[in-house]
């Protein structure tokens, strides 16, 4: 027991932005924005590496550039990003002109050959600009950094991350997302892969009318730890969040954590909010951690709500298939599958819905489905 | 033909006090072709019944025996009792996020049939089904029970009754929650299905609303966990008339 006491802070925004490593503390378990995190696993990324390579981008329309000549306007907020920029020697960035309609995806490598990256990339949606975006964050090694994501006036951006590649190894990402007036931004991220995978995502609205929808699924095996921080700042008004997580822990030592803090400020009058969490406890010994936070300064709202919740099969749901004659293999693969497919037909694209949902069922070993689309 | 023969059947939920026995002795035998209703007071253990016969797990069968057509349906897991013959419409179906009517009907035929239908054939065969239960084809898409109202959830098992062609259907209060029309509609449904397989049809109900439209051949009134009387038709118009009380009051020990 300490004799000081410390009130945590009612502000759920970060405290410190500096593009100065020096000016974070080194986490630790016992910082509130840690506690959920392995940090003995995340250590790489605490002091830079002089022999640390840059994860590169490549994909049509991709530029890589010298970090010294891109102008971006985020101000790192914690120690693995304020190093990570210090650091990183070039940049990917993809600009989506103005007006500009693009049908087809545009797919992003992101890479490394190092055992440690600092990572880049900028995404600049002009404004009225139609576009989908598919990142591939493939870890052979241990990578830091961010990902930014503007998304200019009236335009509407799909971003799909899929995070894959070997359980030995780490990711730290800042996934800050600027939302500008009657934008709409729709993310989904998908973790199913790396070791110790800790992302956090944060809106912020720079002007009223803006939407943005977080998608989310992973898997976490024995091993992997999972962790999504989501951060969402309403501070402009008649702005819409939606924000929808969904894990399975597949075996023992697996862990998760959820992280979904919402702040509604003062002038952000007409916000519409909401964020839940579901979590499917697979085996005995995994751990799942979810915890929601809203935070209210205004309540000329249109809605807020929040929802968590973590749980074994539900017996009823595996009764019911079973009394029409499926085994209770096939049971949980269809409750397992349609709790994915879920979250992920709200992406609004069916192709990568799909896409998505095979790696999931190949993950889990499950046998795939022909699709009825008629 | 087929029979479902229930002996001296026992047993009891588990709840925070301890064991509980709900089935106190039932004795019934269903034969293809013939339709019994079930009648009786709420909490007189008839949806137990249905539960048990099924294989729910929250049941556990303390004596008696169930058999159909001689093979010992409480040896067998749930699965295996659907796939032996075995059919529950249930009073509250469950809801199953994210898997398409669709799909759970494809994937459960596949069971019930022991192989895939042919896609095209199928979609033709769903298709027309559902539009017998006057159900829009857009069912097919939405996802298993999530939003539906009463009516088309029961419309929805209906439909499988039909599509998996049991030898014994056991409906449990499949009238309750239904207005005149979505009754009827799913009452001409289960006749349907009647005529066409030749099935035994179990049918339990609270209210005699339902035998209007389905015509039992035996009436069976259920109080106290077992059947105290067994009748024709007629038992039906006695029970609607002057109700349960006689029943429930006179409690043979």
């Amino acid at each position: 027991m300490s004799a000081v006491t410390i009130t945590p802070p009612m502000d759920l925004a970060p405290r410190v932005h500096s593009l100065d490593p020096d000016a974070f503390s080194v986490p630790t378990a016992r910082d509130e924005e840690w506690r959920f995190s392995p940090v003995d696993r995340l250590k790489h990324f605490f002091i830079a590496d002089p022999a640390a390579g840059f994860v590169t981008a490549t994909g049509a329309g991709i530029n890589l550039v010298p970090m010294a000549e891109v102008a971006s306007s985020w101000i790192p907020i914690d120690l693995p990003s304020a190093i990570a920029r210090a650091h990183v020697s070039k940049a990917g960035v993809l600009e989506i002109p103005a007006q500009a309609q693009w049908t087809e995806p545009v797919i992003v490598d992101l890479t490394t050959t190092a055992a440690n990256s600092y990572q880049h990339l900028e995404i600049v949606a002009g404004h009225f600009s139609v576009a989908t975006v598919v990142v591939r964050q493939t870890l052979t090694g241990n990578v830091s950094g961010a990902i930014i994501i503007n998304v200019g006036d009236g335009a509407q951006l799909r971003v799909i991350t899929v995070v894959e590649g070997e359980f030995s190894t780490a990711l730290a990402l800042q996934m800050p997302i600027i939302v500008g007036r009657d934008a709409t931004f729709t993310g989904a991220l998908a973790t199913l892969g790396g070791g110790a995978v800790r992302v956090q995502s944060s809106v912020k609205y720079s002007a009223p009318g803006g939407r943005a929808e977080l998608f989310g699924v992973f898997l976490a095996d024995a091993d992997q730890h999972v962790e999504n921080r989501i951060f969402v700042n309403h501070d402009q008004p008649h702005c819409v969040s939606e924000v929808l997580f969904k894990g399975a822990l597949l075996n023992p030592g697996a862990r998760s954590a959820w992280i979904g803090d919402v702040l509604v400020r003062k002038d952000a009058i007409g916000t519409e909010t909401h964020q839940a969490n579901r979590n499917l406890l697979l085996s005995e010994g995994s751990r799942a951690d979810s915890v929601p936070n809203l935070e209210l300064e205004t309540g000329d709202i249109v809605r807020a709500g929040h929802a968590s919740a973590t749980g074994r099969f539900d017996d009823e749901q595996l009764f019911y298939l079973q009394s029409r004659g499926l085994s209770l293999d096939e049971a949980r693969q269809l409750v397992v599958r349609g709790f994915f497919a879920d979250v992920l037909g709200r992406i609004g694209d069916t192709q990568w819905r799909d896409e998505l949902l095979l790696k999931i069922s190949d993950r889990l070993g499950i046998t795939p489905m022909e699709e009825i689309d008629e | 033909m087929s029979a479902l023969v229930i002996t001296d059947l026992h047993a009891q939920v588990q709840t925070d006090t301890g064991p509980k026995d709900i089935l106190r002795g039932v004795t019934l035998t269903i034969d293809s072709g013939l339709t019994h209703a079930i009648m009786g007071p709420n909490g007189s253990g008839k949806s137990t019944l249905a539960y048990v016969i099924a294989g729910h797990p929250r049941y556990t069968v303390t004596s008696g025996s169930i058999t159909l057509d001689g093979v010992d349906v409480l040896a067998m897991s749930v699965d295996e009792r659907a796939r032996a013959g075995l059919f529950l419409a249930m009073q509250y179906p469950v809801e199953v996020p994210g898997v398409s009517v669709a799909n759970f009907l494809r994937t459960a035929v596949t069971a019930a049939r022991g192989e895939a239908p042919k896609l095209r054939l199928w979609i033709k065969e769903m298709k027309e089904a559902m539009a017998d239960l006057q159900m829009d084809s857009s069912f097919a898409e939405r996802n298993l029970n999530e939003g539906f109202s009463g009516g088309e959830k029961k419309r929805l098992e209906i439909l499988q009754l039909g599509l998996l062609r049991p030898k014994i259907a056991i409906l449990d209060e499949t009238d309750s929650g239904l207005d005149v029309d979505a009754l009827r509609v799913v009452s001409e449904g289960v006749n349907r299905f009647r005529e066409a397989t030749g099935a035994g049809t179990l049918l339990i109900t609270h209210y005699t609303r339902i035998l209007r439209y389905i015509t039992p051949d035996v009436v069976h009134v259920f109080s106290d966990g077992r059947i105290v009387e067994t009748g024709g038709p007629e038992l039906a118009d006695i029970l609607e008339a002057d109700g349960y009380e006689r029943f429930t009051t006179v409690k043979t020990a």
